[in-house]
């Protein structure tokens, strides 16, 4: 399968082009969830509570998919999580890459003291369950969306920084660096402009990939009940509330985790593709 | 190697208890206290001493075994965590030998059928494994099988209807022991559904990862050679290759075993299963910090077990390091 990708451009990939539709979708309904969704996600109409969803008798046709224990109108409140899953996926993902990528960069570049002190602290940082790691994090830093972008990005950095250092100490011996070397660069040149854009692949590669954690965090967040104001429409808290109400309505949980996995799906089949095109490292 | 580990994750734990909240009193108290009340809980948890001599004090405890009182279940931090262990070791162990058992079998089928549906099959399943993690099997797991089609119980531990006086808090181990078969019938059928939705990513890893060390296995020489002679196709894949295949598959699945430990936290949530990932959860939500601190350690620790007994498997399946 690596040698079929590597004769195509990404888009030939099977993978990435079902990626990039499930997330342009995505993007599309997050970023137009004003014109979509029919009804306001917190309106409330305590008269319509429960109102089943369109393939069941009694639906109500305005209310496509149905309403919540608070008669709020499910479709516009799956809508509207789509905004929250996608901005913390963006937010976080690319700030925890950013961090373990140049943490990683100086830890393998300049090696000694440096790298034994950031490589011990991941060493450390791994020790903990990351689960249980950004629930604790997240209740200590205050629940919020800020709360949640934090305790992801302290959480996953390390998945970058232990690929980038690894990754360094392979590039630091090629020719192409003792040649720049050579011809005087200097150390930050070197590794800014010459060994960096070489990791570029690899490094988009767990880019996506962690969007895809990132969403599954913000659930787990919001499902322990410990991501943003109660009210507020994230699909983890959907998931929780509809798992109270699971015997009379079970589709009140089903949605919800049907968009999530459609995203974890997406970014993961985005991120394999990638990784089959582009990335010489991660290739197995 | 364990145990600067083990002292850096102490320091952390204070660190992120202790010093990120500002005031760790603020965790613990309700709303609207009074001062002069905030003062004497500060001088009783010694907070008004400098945070050097805070932390001594508490590696201190720590060390002796000092994990304090729960605030929210008022009881002994480390007799809770004894009395909920036993529950997340037979969970996570469960586990581990299902996804381990299955993974070597999908991984051994997919190579013996290799390019065939078998291994079509075994990479979509284990593609779609992957990528969904324990938490969403297991509500997928809890609608399917315990409302529309409930076959197997969704919460707990045991039958609240038997009655069981064990000794030691490994109810399935004990039960087995002592024969009572109604008891160890019970606790499986609530072990089910946690259990595979543990082991399903785990099951992907080892079976990936075992797929492509065997393929790797099957084009040496000593492959060509047994196949030279005659050998089965079966016997080559379990003889010859699966030994070799094995050091990868270890090395590469332990971060998948530790990830697995790690589940448990909200997969106990979610089936209510009462070992210390859901007591984790639940002290967080309590902002019980004597109860988060304990347990926090505790998983750690395993965490760091772990990684030492997949480090001495790899040495003993590797001869190379064995003998070198």
């Amino acid at each position: 399968m690596a040698e079929a990708g590597r004769r195509y451009l990404p888009l030939g990939n099977g993978r990435v082009l079902f990626g990039a539709a499930v997330l342009m979708l995505l993007a599309a309904v997050a970023l137009a969830a004003p014109l979509l969704a029919p009804h306001d996600p917190l309106e409330q109409d305590l008269l319509l509570s429960f109102s089943p969803p369109f393939w069941r008798s009694g639906a109500d046709p305005s209310y496509l998919l149905g309403t919540d224990s608070l008669g709020r109108d499910i479709l516009s409140r799956l809508i509207y999580g789509a905004r929250i899953a996608l901005t913390v996926a963006l937010v976080a993902a690319t700030l925890a890459a950013l961090l373990g990528t140049v943490l990683g960069l100086l830890s393998g570049y300049f090696g000694g003291f440096l790298d034994a002190a950031i490589s011990r602290f991941v060493d450390v940082w791994m020790s903990f369950p990351p689960v249980l790691l950004s629930v604790v994090l997240a209740a200590v830093v205050g629940a919020g969306l800020k709360a949640v972008i934090l305790a992801i990005i302290v959480v996953d950095w390390t998945r970058f920084c232990r690929i980038v250092r690894a990754e360094v100490l392979v590039q630091r011996e090629q020719d192409y660096v003792a040649a720049a070397v050579t011809i005087g660069l200097n150390r930050w040149r070197v590794l800014a402009g010459e060994i960096l854009p070489n990791l570029v692949p690899t490094l988009l590669v767990l880019l996506t990939l962690e969007m895809g954690i990132a969403v599954i965090v913000e659930a787990i967040l919001s499902f322990v009940g410990l991501s943003v104001a109660s009210d507020a429409p994230t699909w983890g808290g959907l998931i929780q509330e509809g798992r109270l109400y699971i015997n009379q309505a079970w589709w009140l949980m089903a949605l919800p985790m049907a968009c999530i996995i459609a995203t974890v799906l997406g970014f993961n089949a985005l991120g394999d593709g990638l990784r089959e095109v582009l990335d010489p490292v991660l290739r197995r | 190697m364990a145990v600067p580990t083990l002292f850096g994750v102490a320091i952390v734990v204070f660190v992120l208890l202790r010093v990120v909240p500002g005031d760790p009193i603020a965790m613990m108290i309700p709303p609207g206290a009074r001062e002069a009340d905030i003062g004497r809980l500060r001088a009783l948890y010694g907070l008004d001493q400098p945070i050097l001599v805070q932390f001594g004090h508490w590696l201190a405890d720590l060390a002796g075994g000092k994990f304090g009182n729960s605030i929210s279940l008022r009881q002994p931090v480390v007799g809770l965590i004894i009395s909920r262990l036993p529950a997340t070791l037979e969970l996570a162990l469960a586990a581990m030998v299902l996804a381990t058992a299955v993974g070597i079998l999908l991984g051994v089928v997919a190579t013996f059928w290799r390019g065939r549906w078998p291994e079509a099959a075994v990479d979509g399943f284990a593609g779609l494994a992957m990528a969904i993690p324990d938490f969403l099997w297991g509500l997928m797991f809890i609608l399917a099988l315990g409302v529309l089609l409930p076959v197997l119980p969704i919460s707990g531990r045991i039958d609240p209807r038997l009655e069981t006086n064990f000794s030691t808090g490994f109810s399935l181990f004990e039960s087995v022991v002592r024969g009572e078969f109604a008891v160890t019938l019970s606790v499986v059928s609530h072990l089910v559904l946690p259990m595979v939705a543990l082991a399903l990513p785990l099951t992907a890893a080892v079976a990936r990862v075992l797929k492509s060390a065997l393929k790797e296995a099957m084009s040496q020489d000593y492959v060509l050679m047994a196949r030279a002679r005659g050998f089965s196709p079966w016997r080559i894949i379990w003889r010859e290759a699966f030994r070799n295949a094995l050091v990868p598959t270890v090395t590469l699945s332990g971060v998948q075993f530790a990830f697995l430990l790690g589940g448990t936290v909200l997969i106990e949530r979610i089936f209510s299963y009462p070992g210390i990932g859901n007591l984790a959860i639940g002290a967080v939500i309590d902002r019980d910090l004597p109860l988060i601190q304990g347990v926090v350690l505790t998983f750690a620790v395993l965490f760091i077990a772990l990684n030492l007994v997949i480090d001495m498997t790899y040495v003993l399946l590797n001869p190379r390091i064995r003998h070198g």
